[in-house]
């Protein structure tokens, strides 16, 4: 690239004049694009603090909403429900999503193809057909086990967190996998040849070196879960209600402040989930 | 004598090795096993057997209250052609692919311009990008949604300057829609193109020029071509989630515009025929299958 420039740089002013036209389009066509990607965000949190109900002309700066929020048993329920299934969707999947990215590069095995492309269906499946699959799932799970055991399951935190560990997993293990990829093995073999065993290389070679990766797996997973509308839509019950299905209920009757209050709330935590993420990632290119 | 004892260790020796590939091999069959079996068994359990449950229910038919009544029939599949479904799918595809156009035109430029930016600036803008597409998809919609309301800031922007009387219906169009969906997915547009622009040689587009080609004929000849994979994957990376999008069409199309993913919610909560919503849930698989396969068509014919 470096060399790319040097050499075009001395062709450029001459090509400039005749490109300046399309240049300004160019440049155009990113602010807007930079103006249209924020511009919604951004009068969404403007109007979280806005003092009017109404919310078609501005009356001056409020916290009262986020107070409000504060004080809202519904939002405390939800929050605490969406806190709970990520943490633990995040803990199962960044665990067995570590250990099929290892199955993958450091095993071989027959079903290794069948395996591969299964992993990647959660990806590529809709979101709505998978939401519905696992309704249909669970609803017939349950009749069976009442028919058979008398147990007596239904809709709520647990089907939540199963489904969320079964979106988020596969995409751990696709960071996870990445980093093994391009991970200096000879470390391994010189633990190894220093008399450490395969629990210890593990351990103390294997493992750290894979941790920005596992970290990185499980911010995803962490953001996939505490966002996810759809198939927890599909699959709540009574009071397993997360924070996007509240901000979904109160939606669909009618858009008031303190949705926005919520909504930028959502917003930041996931913004400062992803900026974790970014850091880290960069961090993984610098390092490797 | 001496020729006995000398094959006998060798036999051992060979006994040995063999034993022991056995055991490194069974030994990384285990391996494997509980590395890969507990994700395995995950995706048995929680996908693979759930699809495979809503493609039997998909001949099923519905029984009374809703529930499901096992048979092998086809009607769930044969009611598509009526005209209802089919346009429901119709629009679904045309939105998706309007969508993806969208993106395509806006997503083009925009790449081209970051992966031209000085290098320090690319990843400042590329996290740019990223920061209100990683945010709750949920919660962007309805950012979308406040903008375009009736009492909206559009509408009272328009009305202030006096360009309109009355404010626009814009919000539960099919403009609305299809605004969401790029608003929505044109990162996903971004990235891949951005990946492949940056990967271009410039020095290319000299020797064009030299040759006497203009501005346009670079584009459409040289850049265009070969930055084709990356609107290839880029288009498809947009149009899938369109296609089956469910939270756009229910916030911003308000039950007027209905998208494949709203009548599967509405088979399956509202009308409760589950064997219809298994089947139009199918046919939904089969459309992002045949876009996901010509795009790998398309992709293999450009690398010949």
């Amino acid at each position: 690239m470096t060399l790319d420039m040097t050499i075009q740089s001395p062709v450029v002013p001459k090509k400039r004049k005749r490109l300046s036209l399309g240049w300004g389009a160019l440049y155009l066509n990113v602010v807007l694009s930079f103006i249209f990607l924020y511009a919604p965000i951004v009068v969404m949190s403007i109007f979280s603090f806005n003092a009017s109900r109404q919310m078609q002309v501005w009356m001056g700066f409020t916290l009262d909403w986020y107070v409000r929020l504060l004080h809202d048993e519904r939002v405390r329920l939800a929050a605490k429900n969406s806190l709970i299934i990520a943490l633990v969707a995040t803990l199962v999947s960044t665990i067995i999503g570590t250990l099929a990215a290892m199955a993958l590069e450091r095993t071989r095995f027959r079903v290794k193809r069948f395996y591969e492309g299964a992993l990647y269906l959660p990806i590529i499946v809709p979101e709505i057909v998978m939401a519905i699959a696992l309704l249909v799932f669970f609803n017939l799970a349950f009749t069976w086990l009442d028919r058979l055991f008398g147990l007596q399951l239904n809709f709520g935190l647990g089907t939540i967190t199963i489904a969320h560990i079964a979106f988020s997993f596969p995409f751990v293990a696709v960071v996870v996998r990445a980093r093994l990829a391009d991970f200096d093995r000879t470390l391994e073999q010189a633990a190894q040849d220093l008399g450490a065993t395969d629990w210890q290389t593990f351990r103390y070679i294997t493992l750290p070196l894979l941790m920005p990766g596992i970290i990185a797996g499980a911010l995803l997973a962490f953001t996939l879960s505490i966002d996810d509308f759809v198939i927890t839509f599909f699959n709540a019950g009574i009071g397993s209600t997360t924070l996007p299905l509240e901000i979904y209920g109160r939606v669909r009757r009618g858009i008031t402040p303190d949705v926005n209050a919520l909504s930028t709330v959502i917003m930041l935590v996931s913004m400062m989930l992803v900026l974790g993420y970014l850091f880290l990632q960069l961090q993984r290119r610098r390092t490797a | 004598m001496v020729v006995a004892e000398r094959v006998r260790p060798q036999q051992q020796i060979l006994k040995w090795r063999e034993r022991l590939v056995e055991e490194v091999r069974q030994r990384e069959g285990l391996r494997a096993l509980l590395l890969a079996g507990p994700g395995g068994l995950w995706l048995l359990l929680f996908f693979l057997l759930p699809i495979a449950i809503v493609f039997a229910y998909s001949f099923a038919r519905r029984g009374p209250y809703g529930t499901v009544v096992w048979s092998l029939t086809l009607e769930n599949y044969a009611r598509f052609f009526d005209w209802l479904y089919i346009r429901v799918f119709l629009v679904s595809v045309w939105l998706a692919l309007l969508a993806t156009v969208l993106c395509l035109l806006i997503g083009y430029p925009f790449a081209y311009v970051i992966a031209r930016a000085p290098r320090r600036w690319r990843n400042a803008l590329l996290v740019l990008v990223l920061i209100p597409f990683w945010t709750n998809f949920l919660v962007r919609t309805y950012a979308i949604m406040l903008l375009l309301r009736a009492d909206g800031l559009i509408n009272n922007a328009l009305l202030w300057l006096g360009v309109i009387e009355r404010p626009l219906p814009m919000l539960f169009t099919p403009f609305a829609v299809v605004l969401g969906l790029v608003y929505g997915f044109l990162p996903f547009m971004i990235l891949p193109i951005y990946a492949s622009i940056e990967k271009f040689d410039f020095t290319l587009v000299e020797a064009a020029q030299d040759l006497g080609a203009n501005t346009w004929h670079v584009f459409w000849r040289i850049l265009l071509p070969l930055t084709l994979p990356g609107v290839l994957a880029g288009s498809i990376l947009v149009f899938i989630p369109s296609v089956g999008a469910f939270v756009t069409p229910d916030l911003l199309g308000g039950g007027k515009v209905v998208m494949i993913a709203n009548l599967i919610n509405q088979q399956f909560l509202t009308v409760r025929h589950w064997p219809f919503g298994s089947a139009v849930s199918f046919v939904l698989m089969a459309i992002v299958l045949a876009a996901t396969l010509l795009y790998f068509r398309l992709g293999e014919g450009r690398r010949v």
